[in-house]
């Protein structure tokens, strides 16, 4: 398609009323209240329920809440989960738990923030976190595991304690 | 037949069930549930869960010598009543739920809140069932009883007492059918416990079956254990492949991945049981070494090539001694491929002009249920195909001659390990042209101057012929690894490549067999199905 230019009048070719058209909004914009936030270093208030990053987190006794259900793997609807179950060591604190993921990723490429997990989890072991700047540089660097996860969730409050009465 | 059917009405449907039939069984008929725990078909009755009860009306001689319709006063369990003529059971009255509601709370009180770690959530009986009859909240308030959660019995099987609702299944199994009574409970009420008799543990080769009868997670495999949740698992019906009973099975895989192998219902071959060897045999399906390129060896000069140029070259080398002299090349096939490929083989033979060949047989300990000393599944159709020498294994030895004595040039093998069967190293190394046939690395395909990767019995489709002569088919429940193929699609290629072309797909090449093979006429793919054909075979 051929896009045929403006004929320009004499007021247009002009140019300089059009340059102290533009100053003048500038220039009325000054004194008016700033809505520019200055991200990343001012950083956006966020709602209560925001839904950030999903997080693996511990019980006050340090003990990785996550037993590999895989409830969280099944629910996902973009299949950004996945887990490896594994066994606990015999012995020690947690022996009763006698399942815990060997190892447990979740995808950021895929995760979209829908909190399905945290809502299936039967052990309260994920939860959405308020972080959400999680870019990274590469594909792989995206899949979260399960270190990174637990580092992120940190230890989470458990007024049932299911397992200690095990 | 009909003389021993009786009538009676279940909920208000009258039907016709043979004389003494369960109520269970006879209200599947209709395709009503009647849930249940202890109650096995292939159990004897032991009664003892009290979740099948009903109510039961029965005829009695009024006192006017009119028969009148007398309601039970108390329910009755439905497993260990038969059908008697005129009866009339109601299942799902609200008197019935009520108990039935009742049982579930009594089994519920000590049963640990396990579901996340239990191997059996998805396929528990007691999780369905507290769907149908559990309480949103638990009214107990007192501790919970503890009992053991982690004990061996035996090598196979992991124990969670707290778990066990004490069906008896198990026991019943171990005793009855597995003949090895070594189960038993310990301790009365809430503390009763399953426990093997001193100094005796489940030790047969069917013990897994009691993982399987185990209607909650009381018995888990250690094999399976923690390693996949079962409504991951795809199912496949299948065969084993174990030994030439053919058990039905099931293939329970996840993302190409061979999970477990579990048995599927055929009253005319396995029941619904399977030995553990059996089951524990599918890890080299998921070996990491299994072969995965068709390899050309020529002077330790080895080259991976397409499957185009290997069917090429290989068809090129054989016409070229097919063409050279009579008897220069000798086939052995497998008793353990698929009756479709033994008869592709056998054709392949027919184009060559090879009269020599065999399969080797492989033989094992039997026991009186399902395992055969014949381990390979299909001897019936290396048969019916001719590919199997009469008795199988007779003329290995004259293959073996004849490598000796520089008169054999050629051999092509598919799918066996033939060094143990007397065909060793010292003579592969005088063949001009070794072809193998292989899924796994052995002393044959390191041998072989062209290797084409096979596929294992979970990665195609294809029919067994059994032991008692059943024509029965299995599925492909994973792909093959890398450029593996179906051994008959190598076939039908060597065959296209010689000028035979051959059907594109499985079932049409099972159609052509079935037009020419004698035993297996008639029987058509899908009458085969999922429980098989007996055919006439001798």
């Amino acid at each position: 398609m051929i896009v045929e230019r403006p004929k320009l009048t004499i007021w247009d070719r002009l140019y300089m009323p059009q340059i102290l058209k533009g100053m003048w909004i500038t220039l009325k914009h000054i004194p008016m209240k700033r809505f520019t936030r200055q991200y990343p270093e001012e950083t956006p208030p966020l709602p209560k329920r925001y839904r950030g990053v999903p997080t693996l987190v511990r019980d006050p006794e340090q003990r990785v809440k996550c037993v590999a259900c895989q409830l969280c793997e099944f629910v996902c609807p973009p299949r950004a989960i996945t887990v490896i179950p594994g066994f606990r060591a015999e012995t020690g604190p947690d022996a009763k738990v006698e399942k815990e993921p060997s190892d447990f990723i979740i995808d950021m490429a895929r995760c979209i923030y829908c909190g399905l997990c945290e809502e299936a989890c039967p052990e309260e072991a994920i939860f959405l976190k308020k972080d959400y700047a999680m870019a990274s540089y590469t594909r792989e660097q995206m899949k979260l595991h399960k270190e990174k996860l637990l580092e992120l969730g940190g230890i989470h409050e458990d007024r049932i304690c299911k397992w200690k009465k095990k | 037949m009909s003389e021993s059917l009786v009538k009676l009405t279940i909920n208000g449907q009258l039907i016709e069930a043979p004389i003494g039939l369960n109520l269970i069984e006879a209200a599947k008929l209709i395709g009503v549930e009647i849930p249940h725990f202890c109650y096995h078909p292939d159990l004897c009755i032991a009664g003892n869960c009290r979740m099948c009860v009903v109510e039961v009306a029965t005829l009695r001689t009024g006192p006017t010598g009119t028969p009148i319709l007398e309601w039970n006063p108390k329910l009755t369990i439905a497993c260990n009543t038969t059908v008697v003529e005129g009866m009339e059971v109601l299942t799902h009255t609200p008197r019935i739920i009520e108990a039935r509601r009742g049982v579930m709370e009594f089994l519920l009180i000590n049963h640990p809140l396990d579901c996340p770690i239990c191997d059996q959530a998805g396929e528990c009986r007691l999780q369905e069932l507290a769907m149908d009859y559990g309480r949103a909240e638990s009214r107990f308030v007192e501790e919970k009883e503890r009992k053991p959660k982690r004990t061996l019995l035996g090598p196979k099987i992991m124990l969670d007492d707290e778990r066990c609702i004490l069906c008896s299944r198990c026991i019943r199994f171990m005793r009855d059918v597995a003949g090895q009574d070594c189960l038993g409970f310990m301790g009365r009420g809430s503390r009763s416990t399953l426990t093997c008799y001193p100094g005796r543990e489940p030790s047969t080769n069917y013990d897994l079956n009691i993982v399987d009868l185990c209607p909650v997670g009381a018995l888990t495999s250690v094999d399976f254990r923690f390693k996949q949740r079962v409504w991951f698992l795809k199912q496949t019906r299948s065969l084993c492949p174990h030994c030439s009973t053919g058990c039905n099975i099931v293939i329970g895989s996840r993302e190409n991945t061979v999970c477990r192998l579990t048995p599927r219902d055929n009253e005319a071959v396995n029941q619904r049981w399977m030995c553990d060897e059996g089951r524990l045999n599918y890890r080299f399906i998921n070996d990491p070494t299994r072969l995965v390129e068709p390899l050309s060896r020529m002077n330790e000069n080895v080259q991976s090539l397409s499957w185009d140029e290997a069917t090429r070259q290989i068809a090129e080398r054989l016409t070229a001694l097919r063409d050279g002299g009579e008897g220069r090349i000798a086939f052995i096939g497998s008793a353990g491929a698929t009756t479709e490929e033994l008869f592709l083989f056998r054709q392949l033979a027919g184009v060559l002009g090879v009269t020599l060949m065999d399969v080797v047989p492989h033989t094992g300990s039997a026991d009186a249920r399902l395992l055969q000393s014949d381990r390979n599944p299909n001897t019936a159709g290396a048969l019916v195909t001719g590919v199997a020498a009469i008795p199988p294994g007779s003329r290995l030895l004259e293959i073996a001659q004849g490598i000796q004595d520089g008169r054999i040039r050629a051999l092509v093998v598919l799918n066996e390990d033939i060094i143990p069967a007397g065909i060793g190293a010292d003579l592969l190394g005088k063949l001009e042209l070794l072809i193998s046939v292989s899924r796994l690395p052995s002393a044959v395909t390191e041998a072989a101057h062209y290797l084409l990767p096979g596929a294992t019995f979970a990665e195609k489709s294809g029919t067994f012929i059994n032991r008692a002569g059943r024509i029965q088919r299995m599925n492909p429940a994973v792909a093959s690894p890398g450029n593996a193929r179906p051994e008959w699609r190598i076939l039908a290629g060597l065959l296209a490549e010689l000028g035979q072309p051959q059907e594109e797909s499985l079932e049409s090449i099972y159609r052509a067999m079935a037009q020419v093979l004698a035993p297996v006429w008639g029987v058509t793919w899908d009458a085969i199905g999922s429980q098989g054909v007996q055919l006439h075979v001798d």
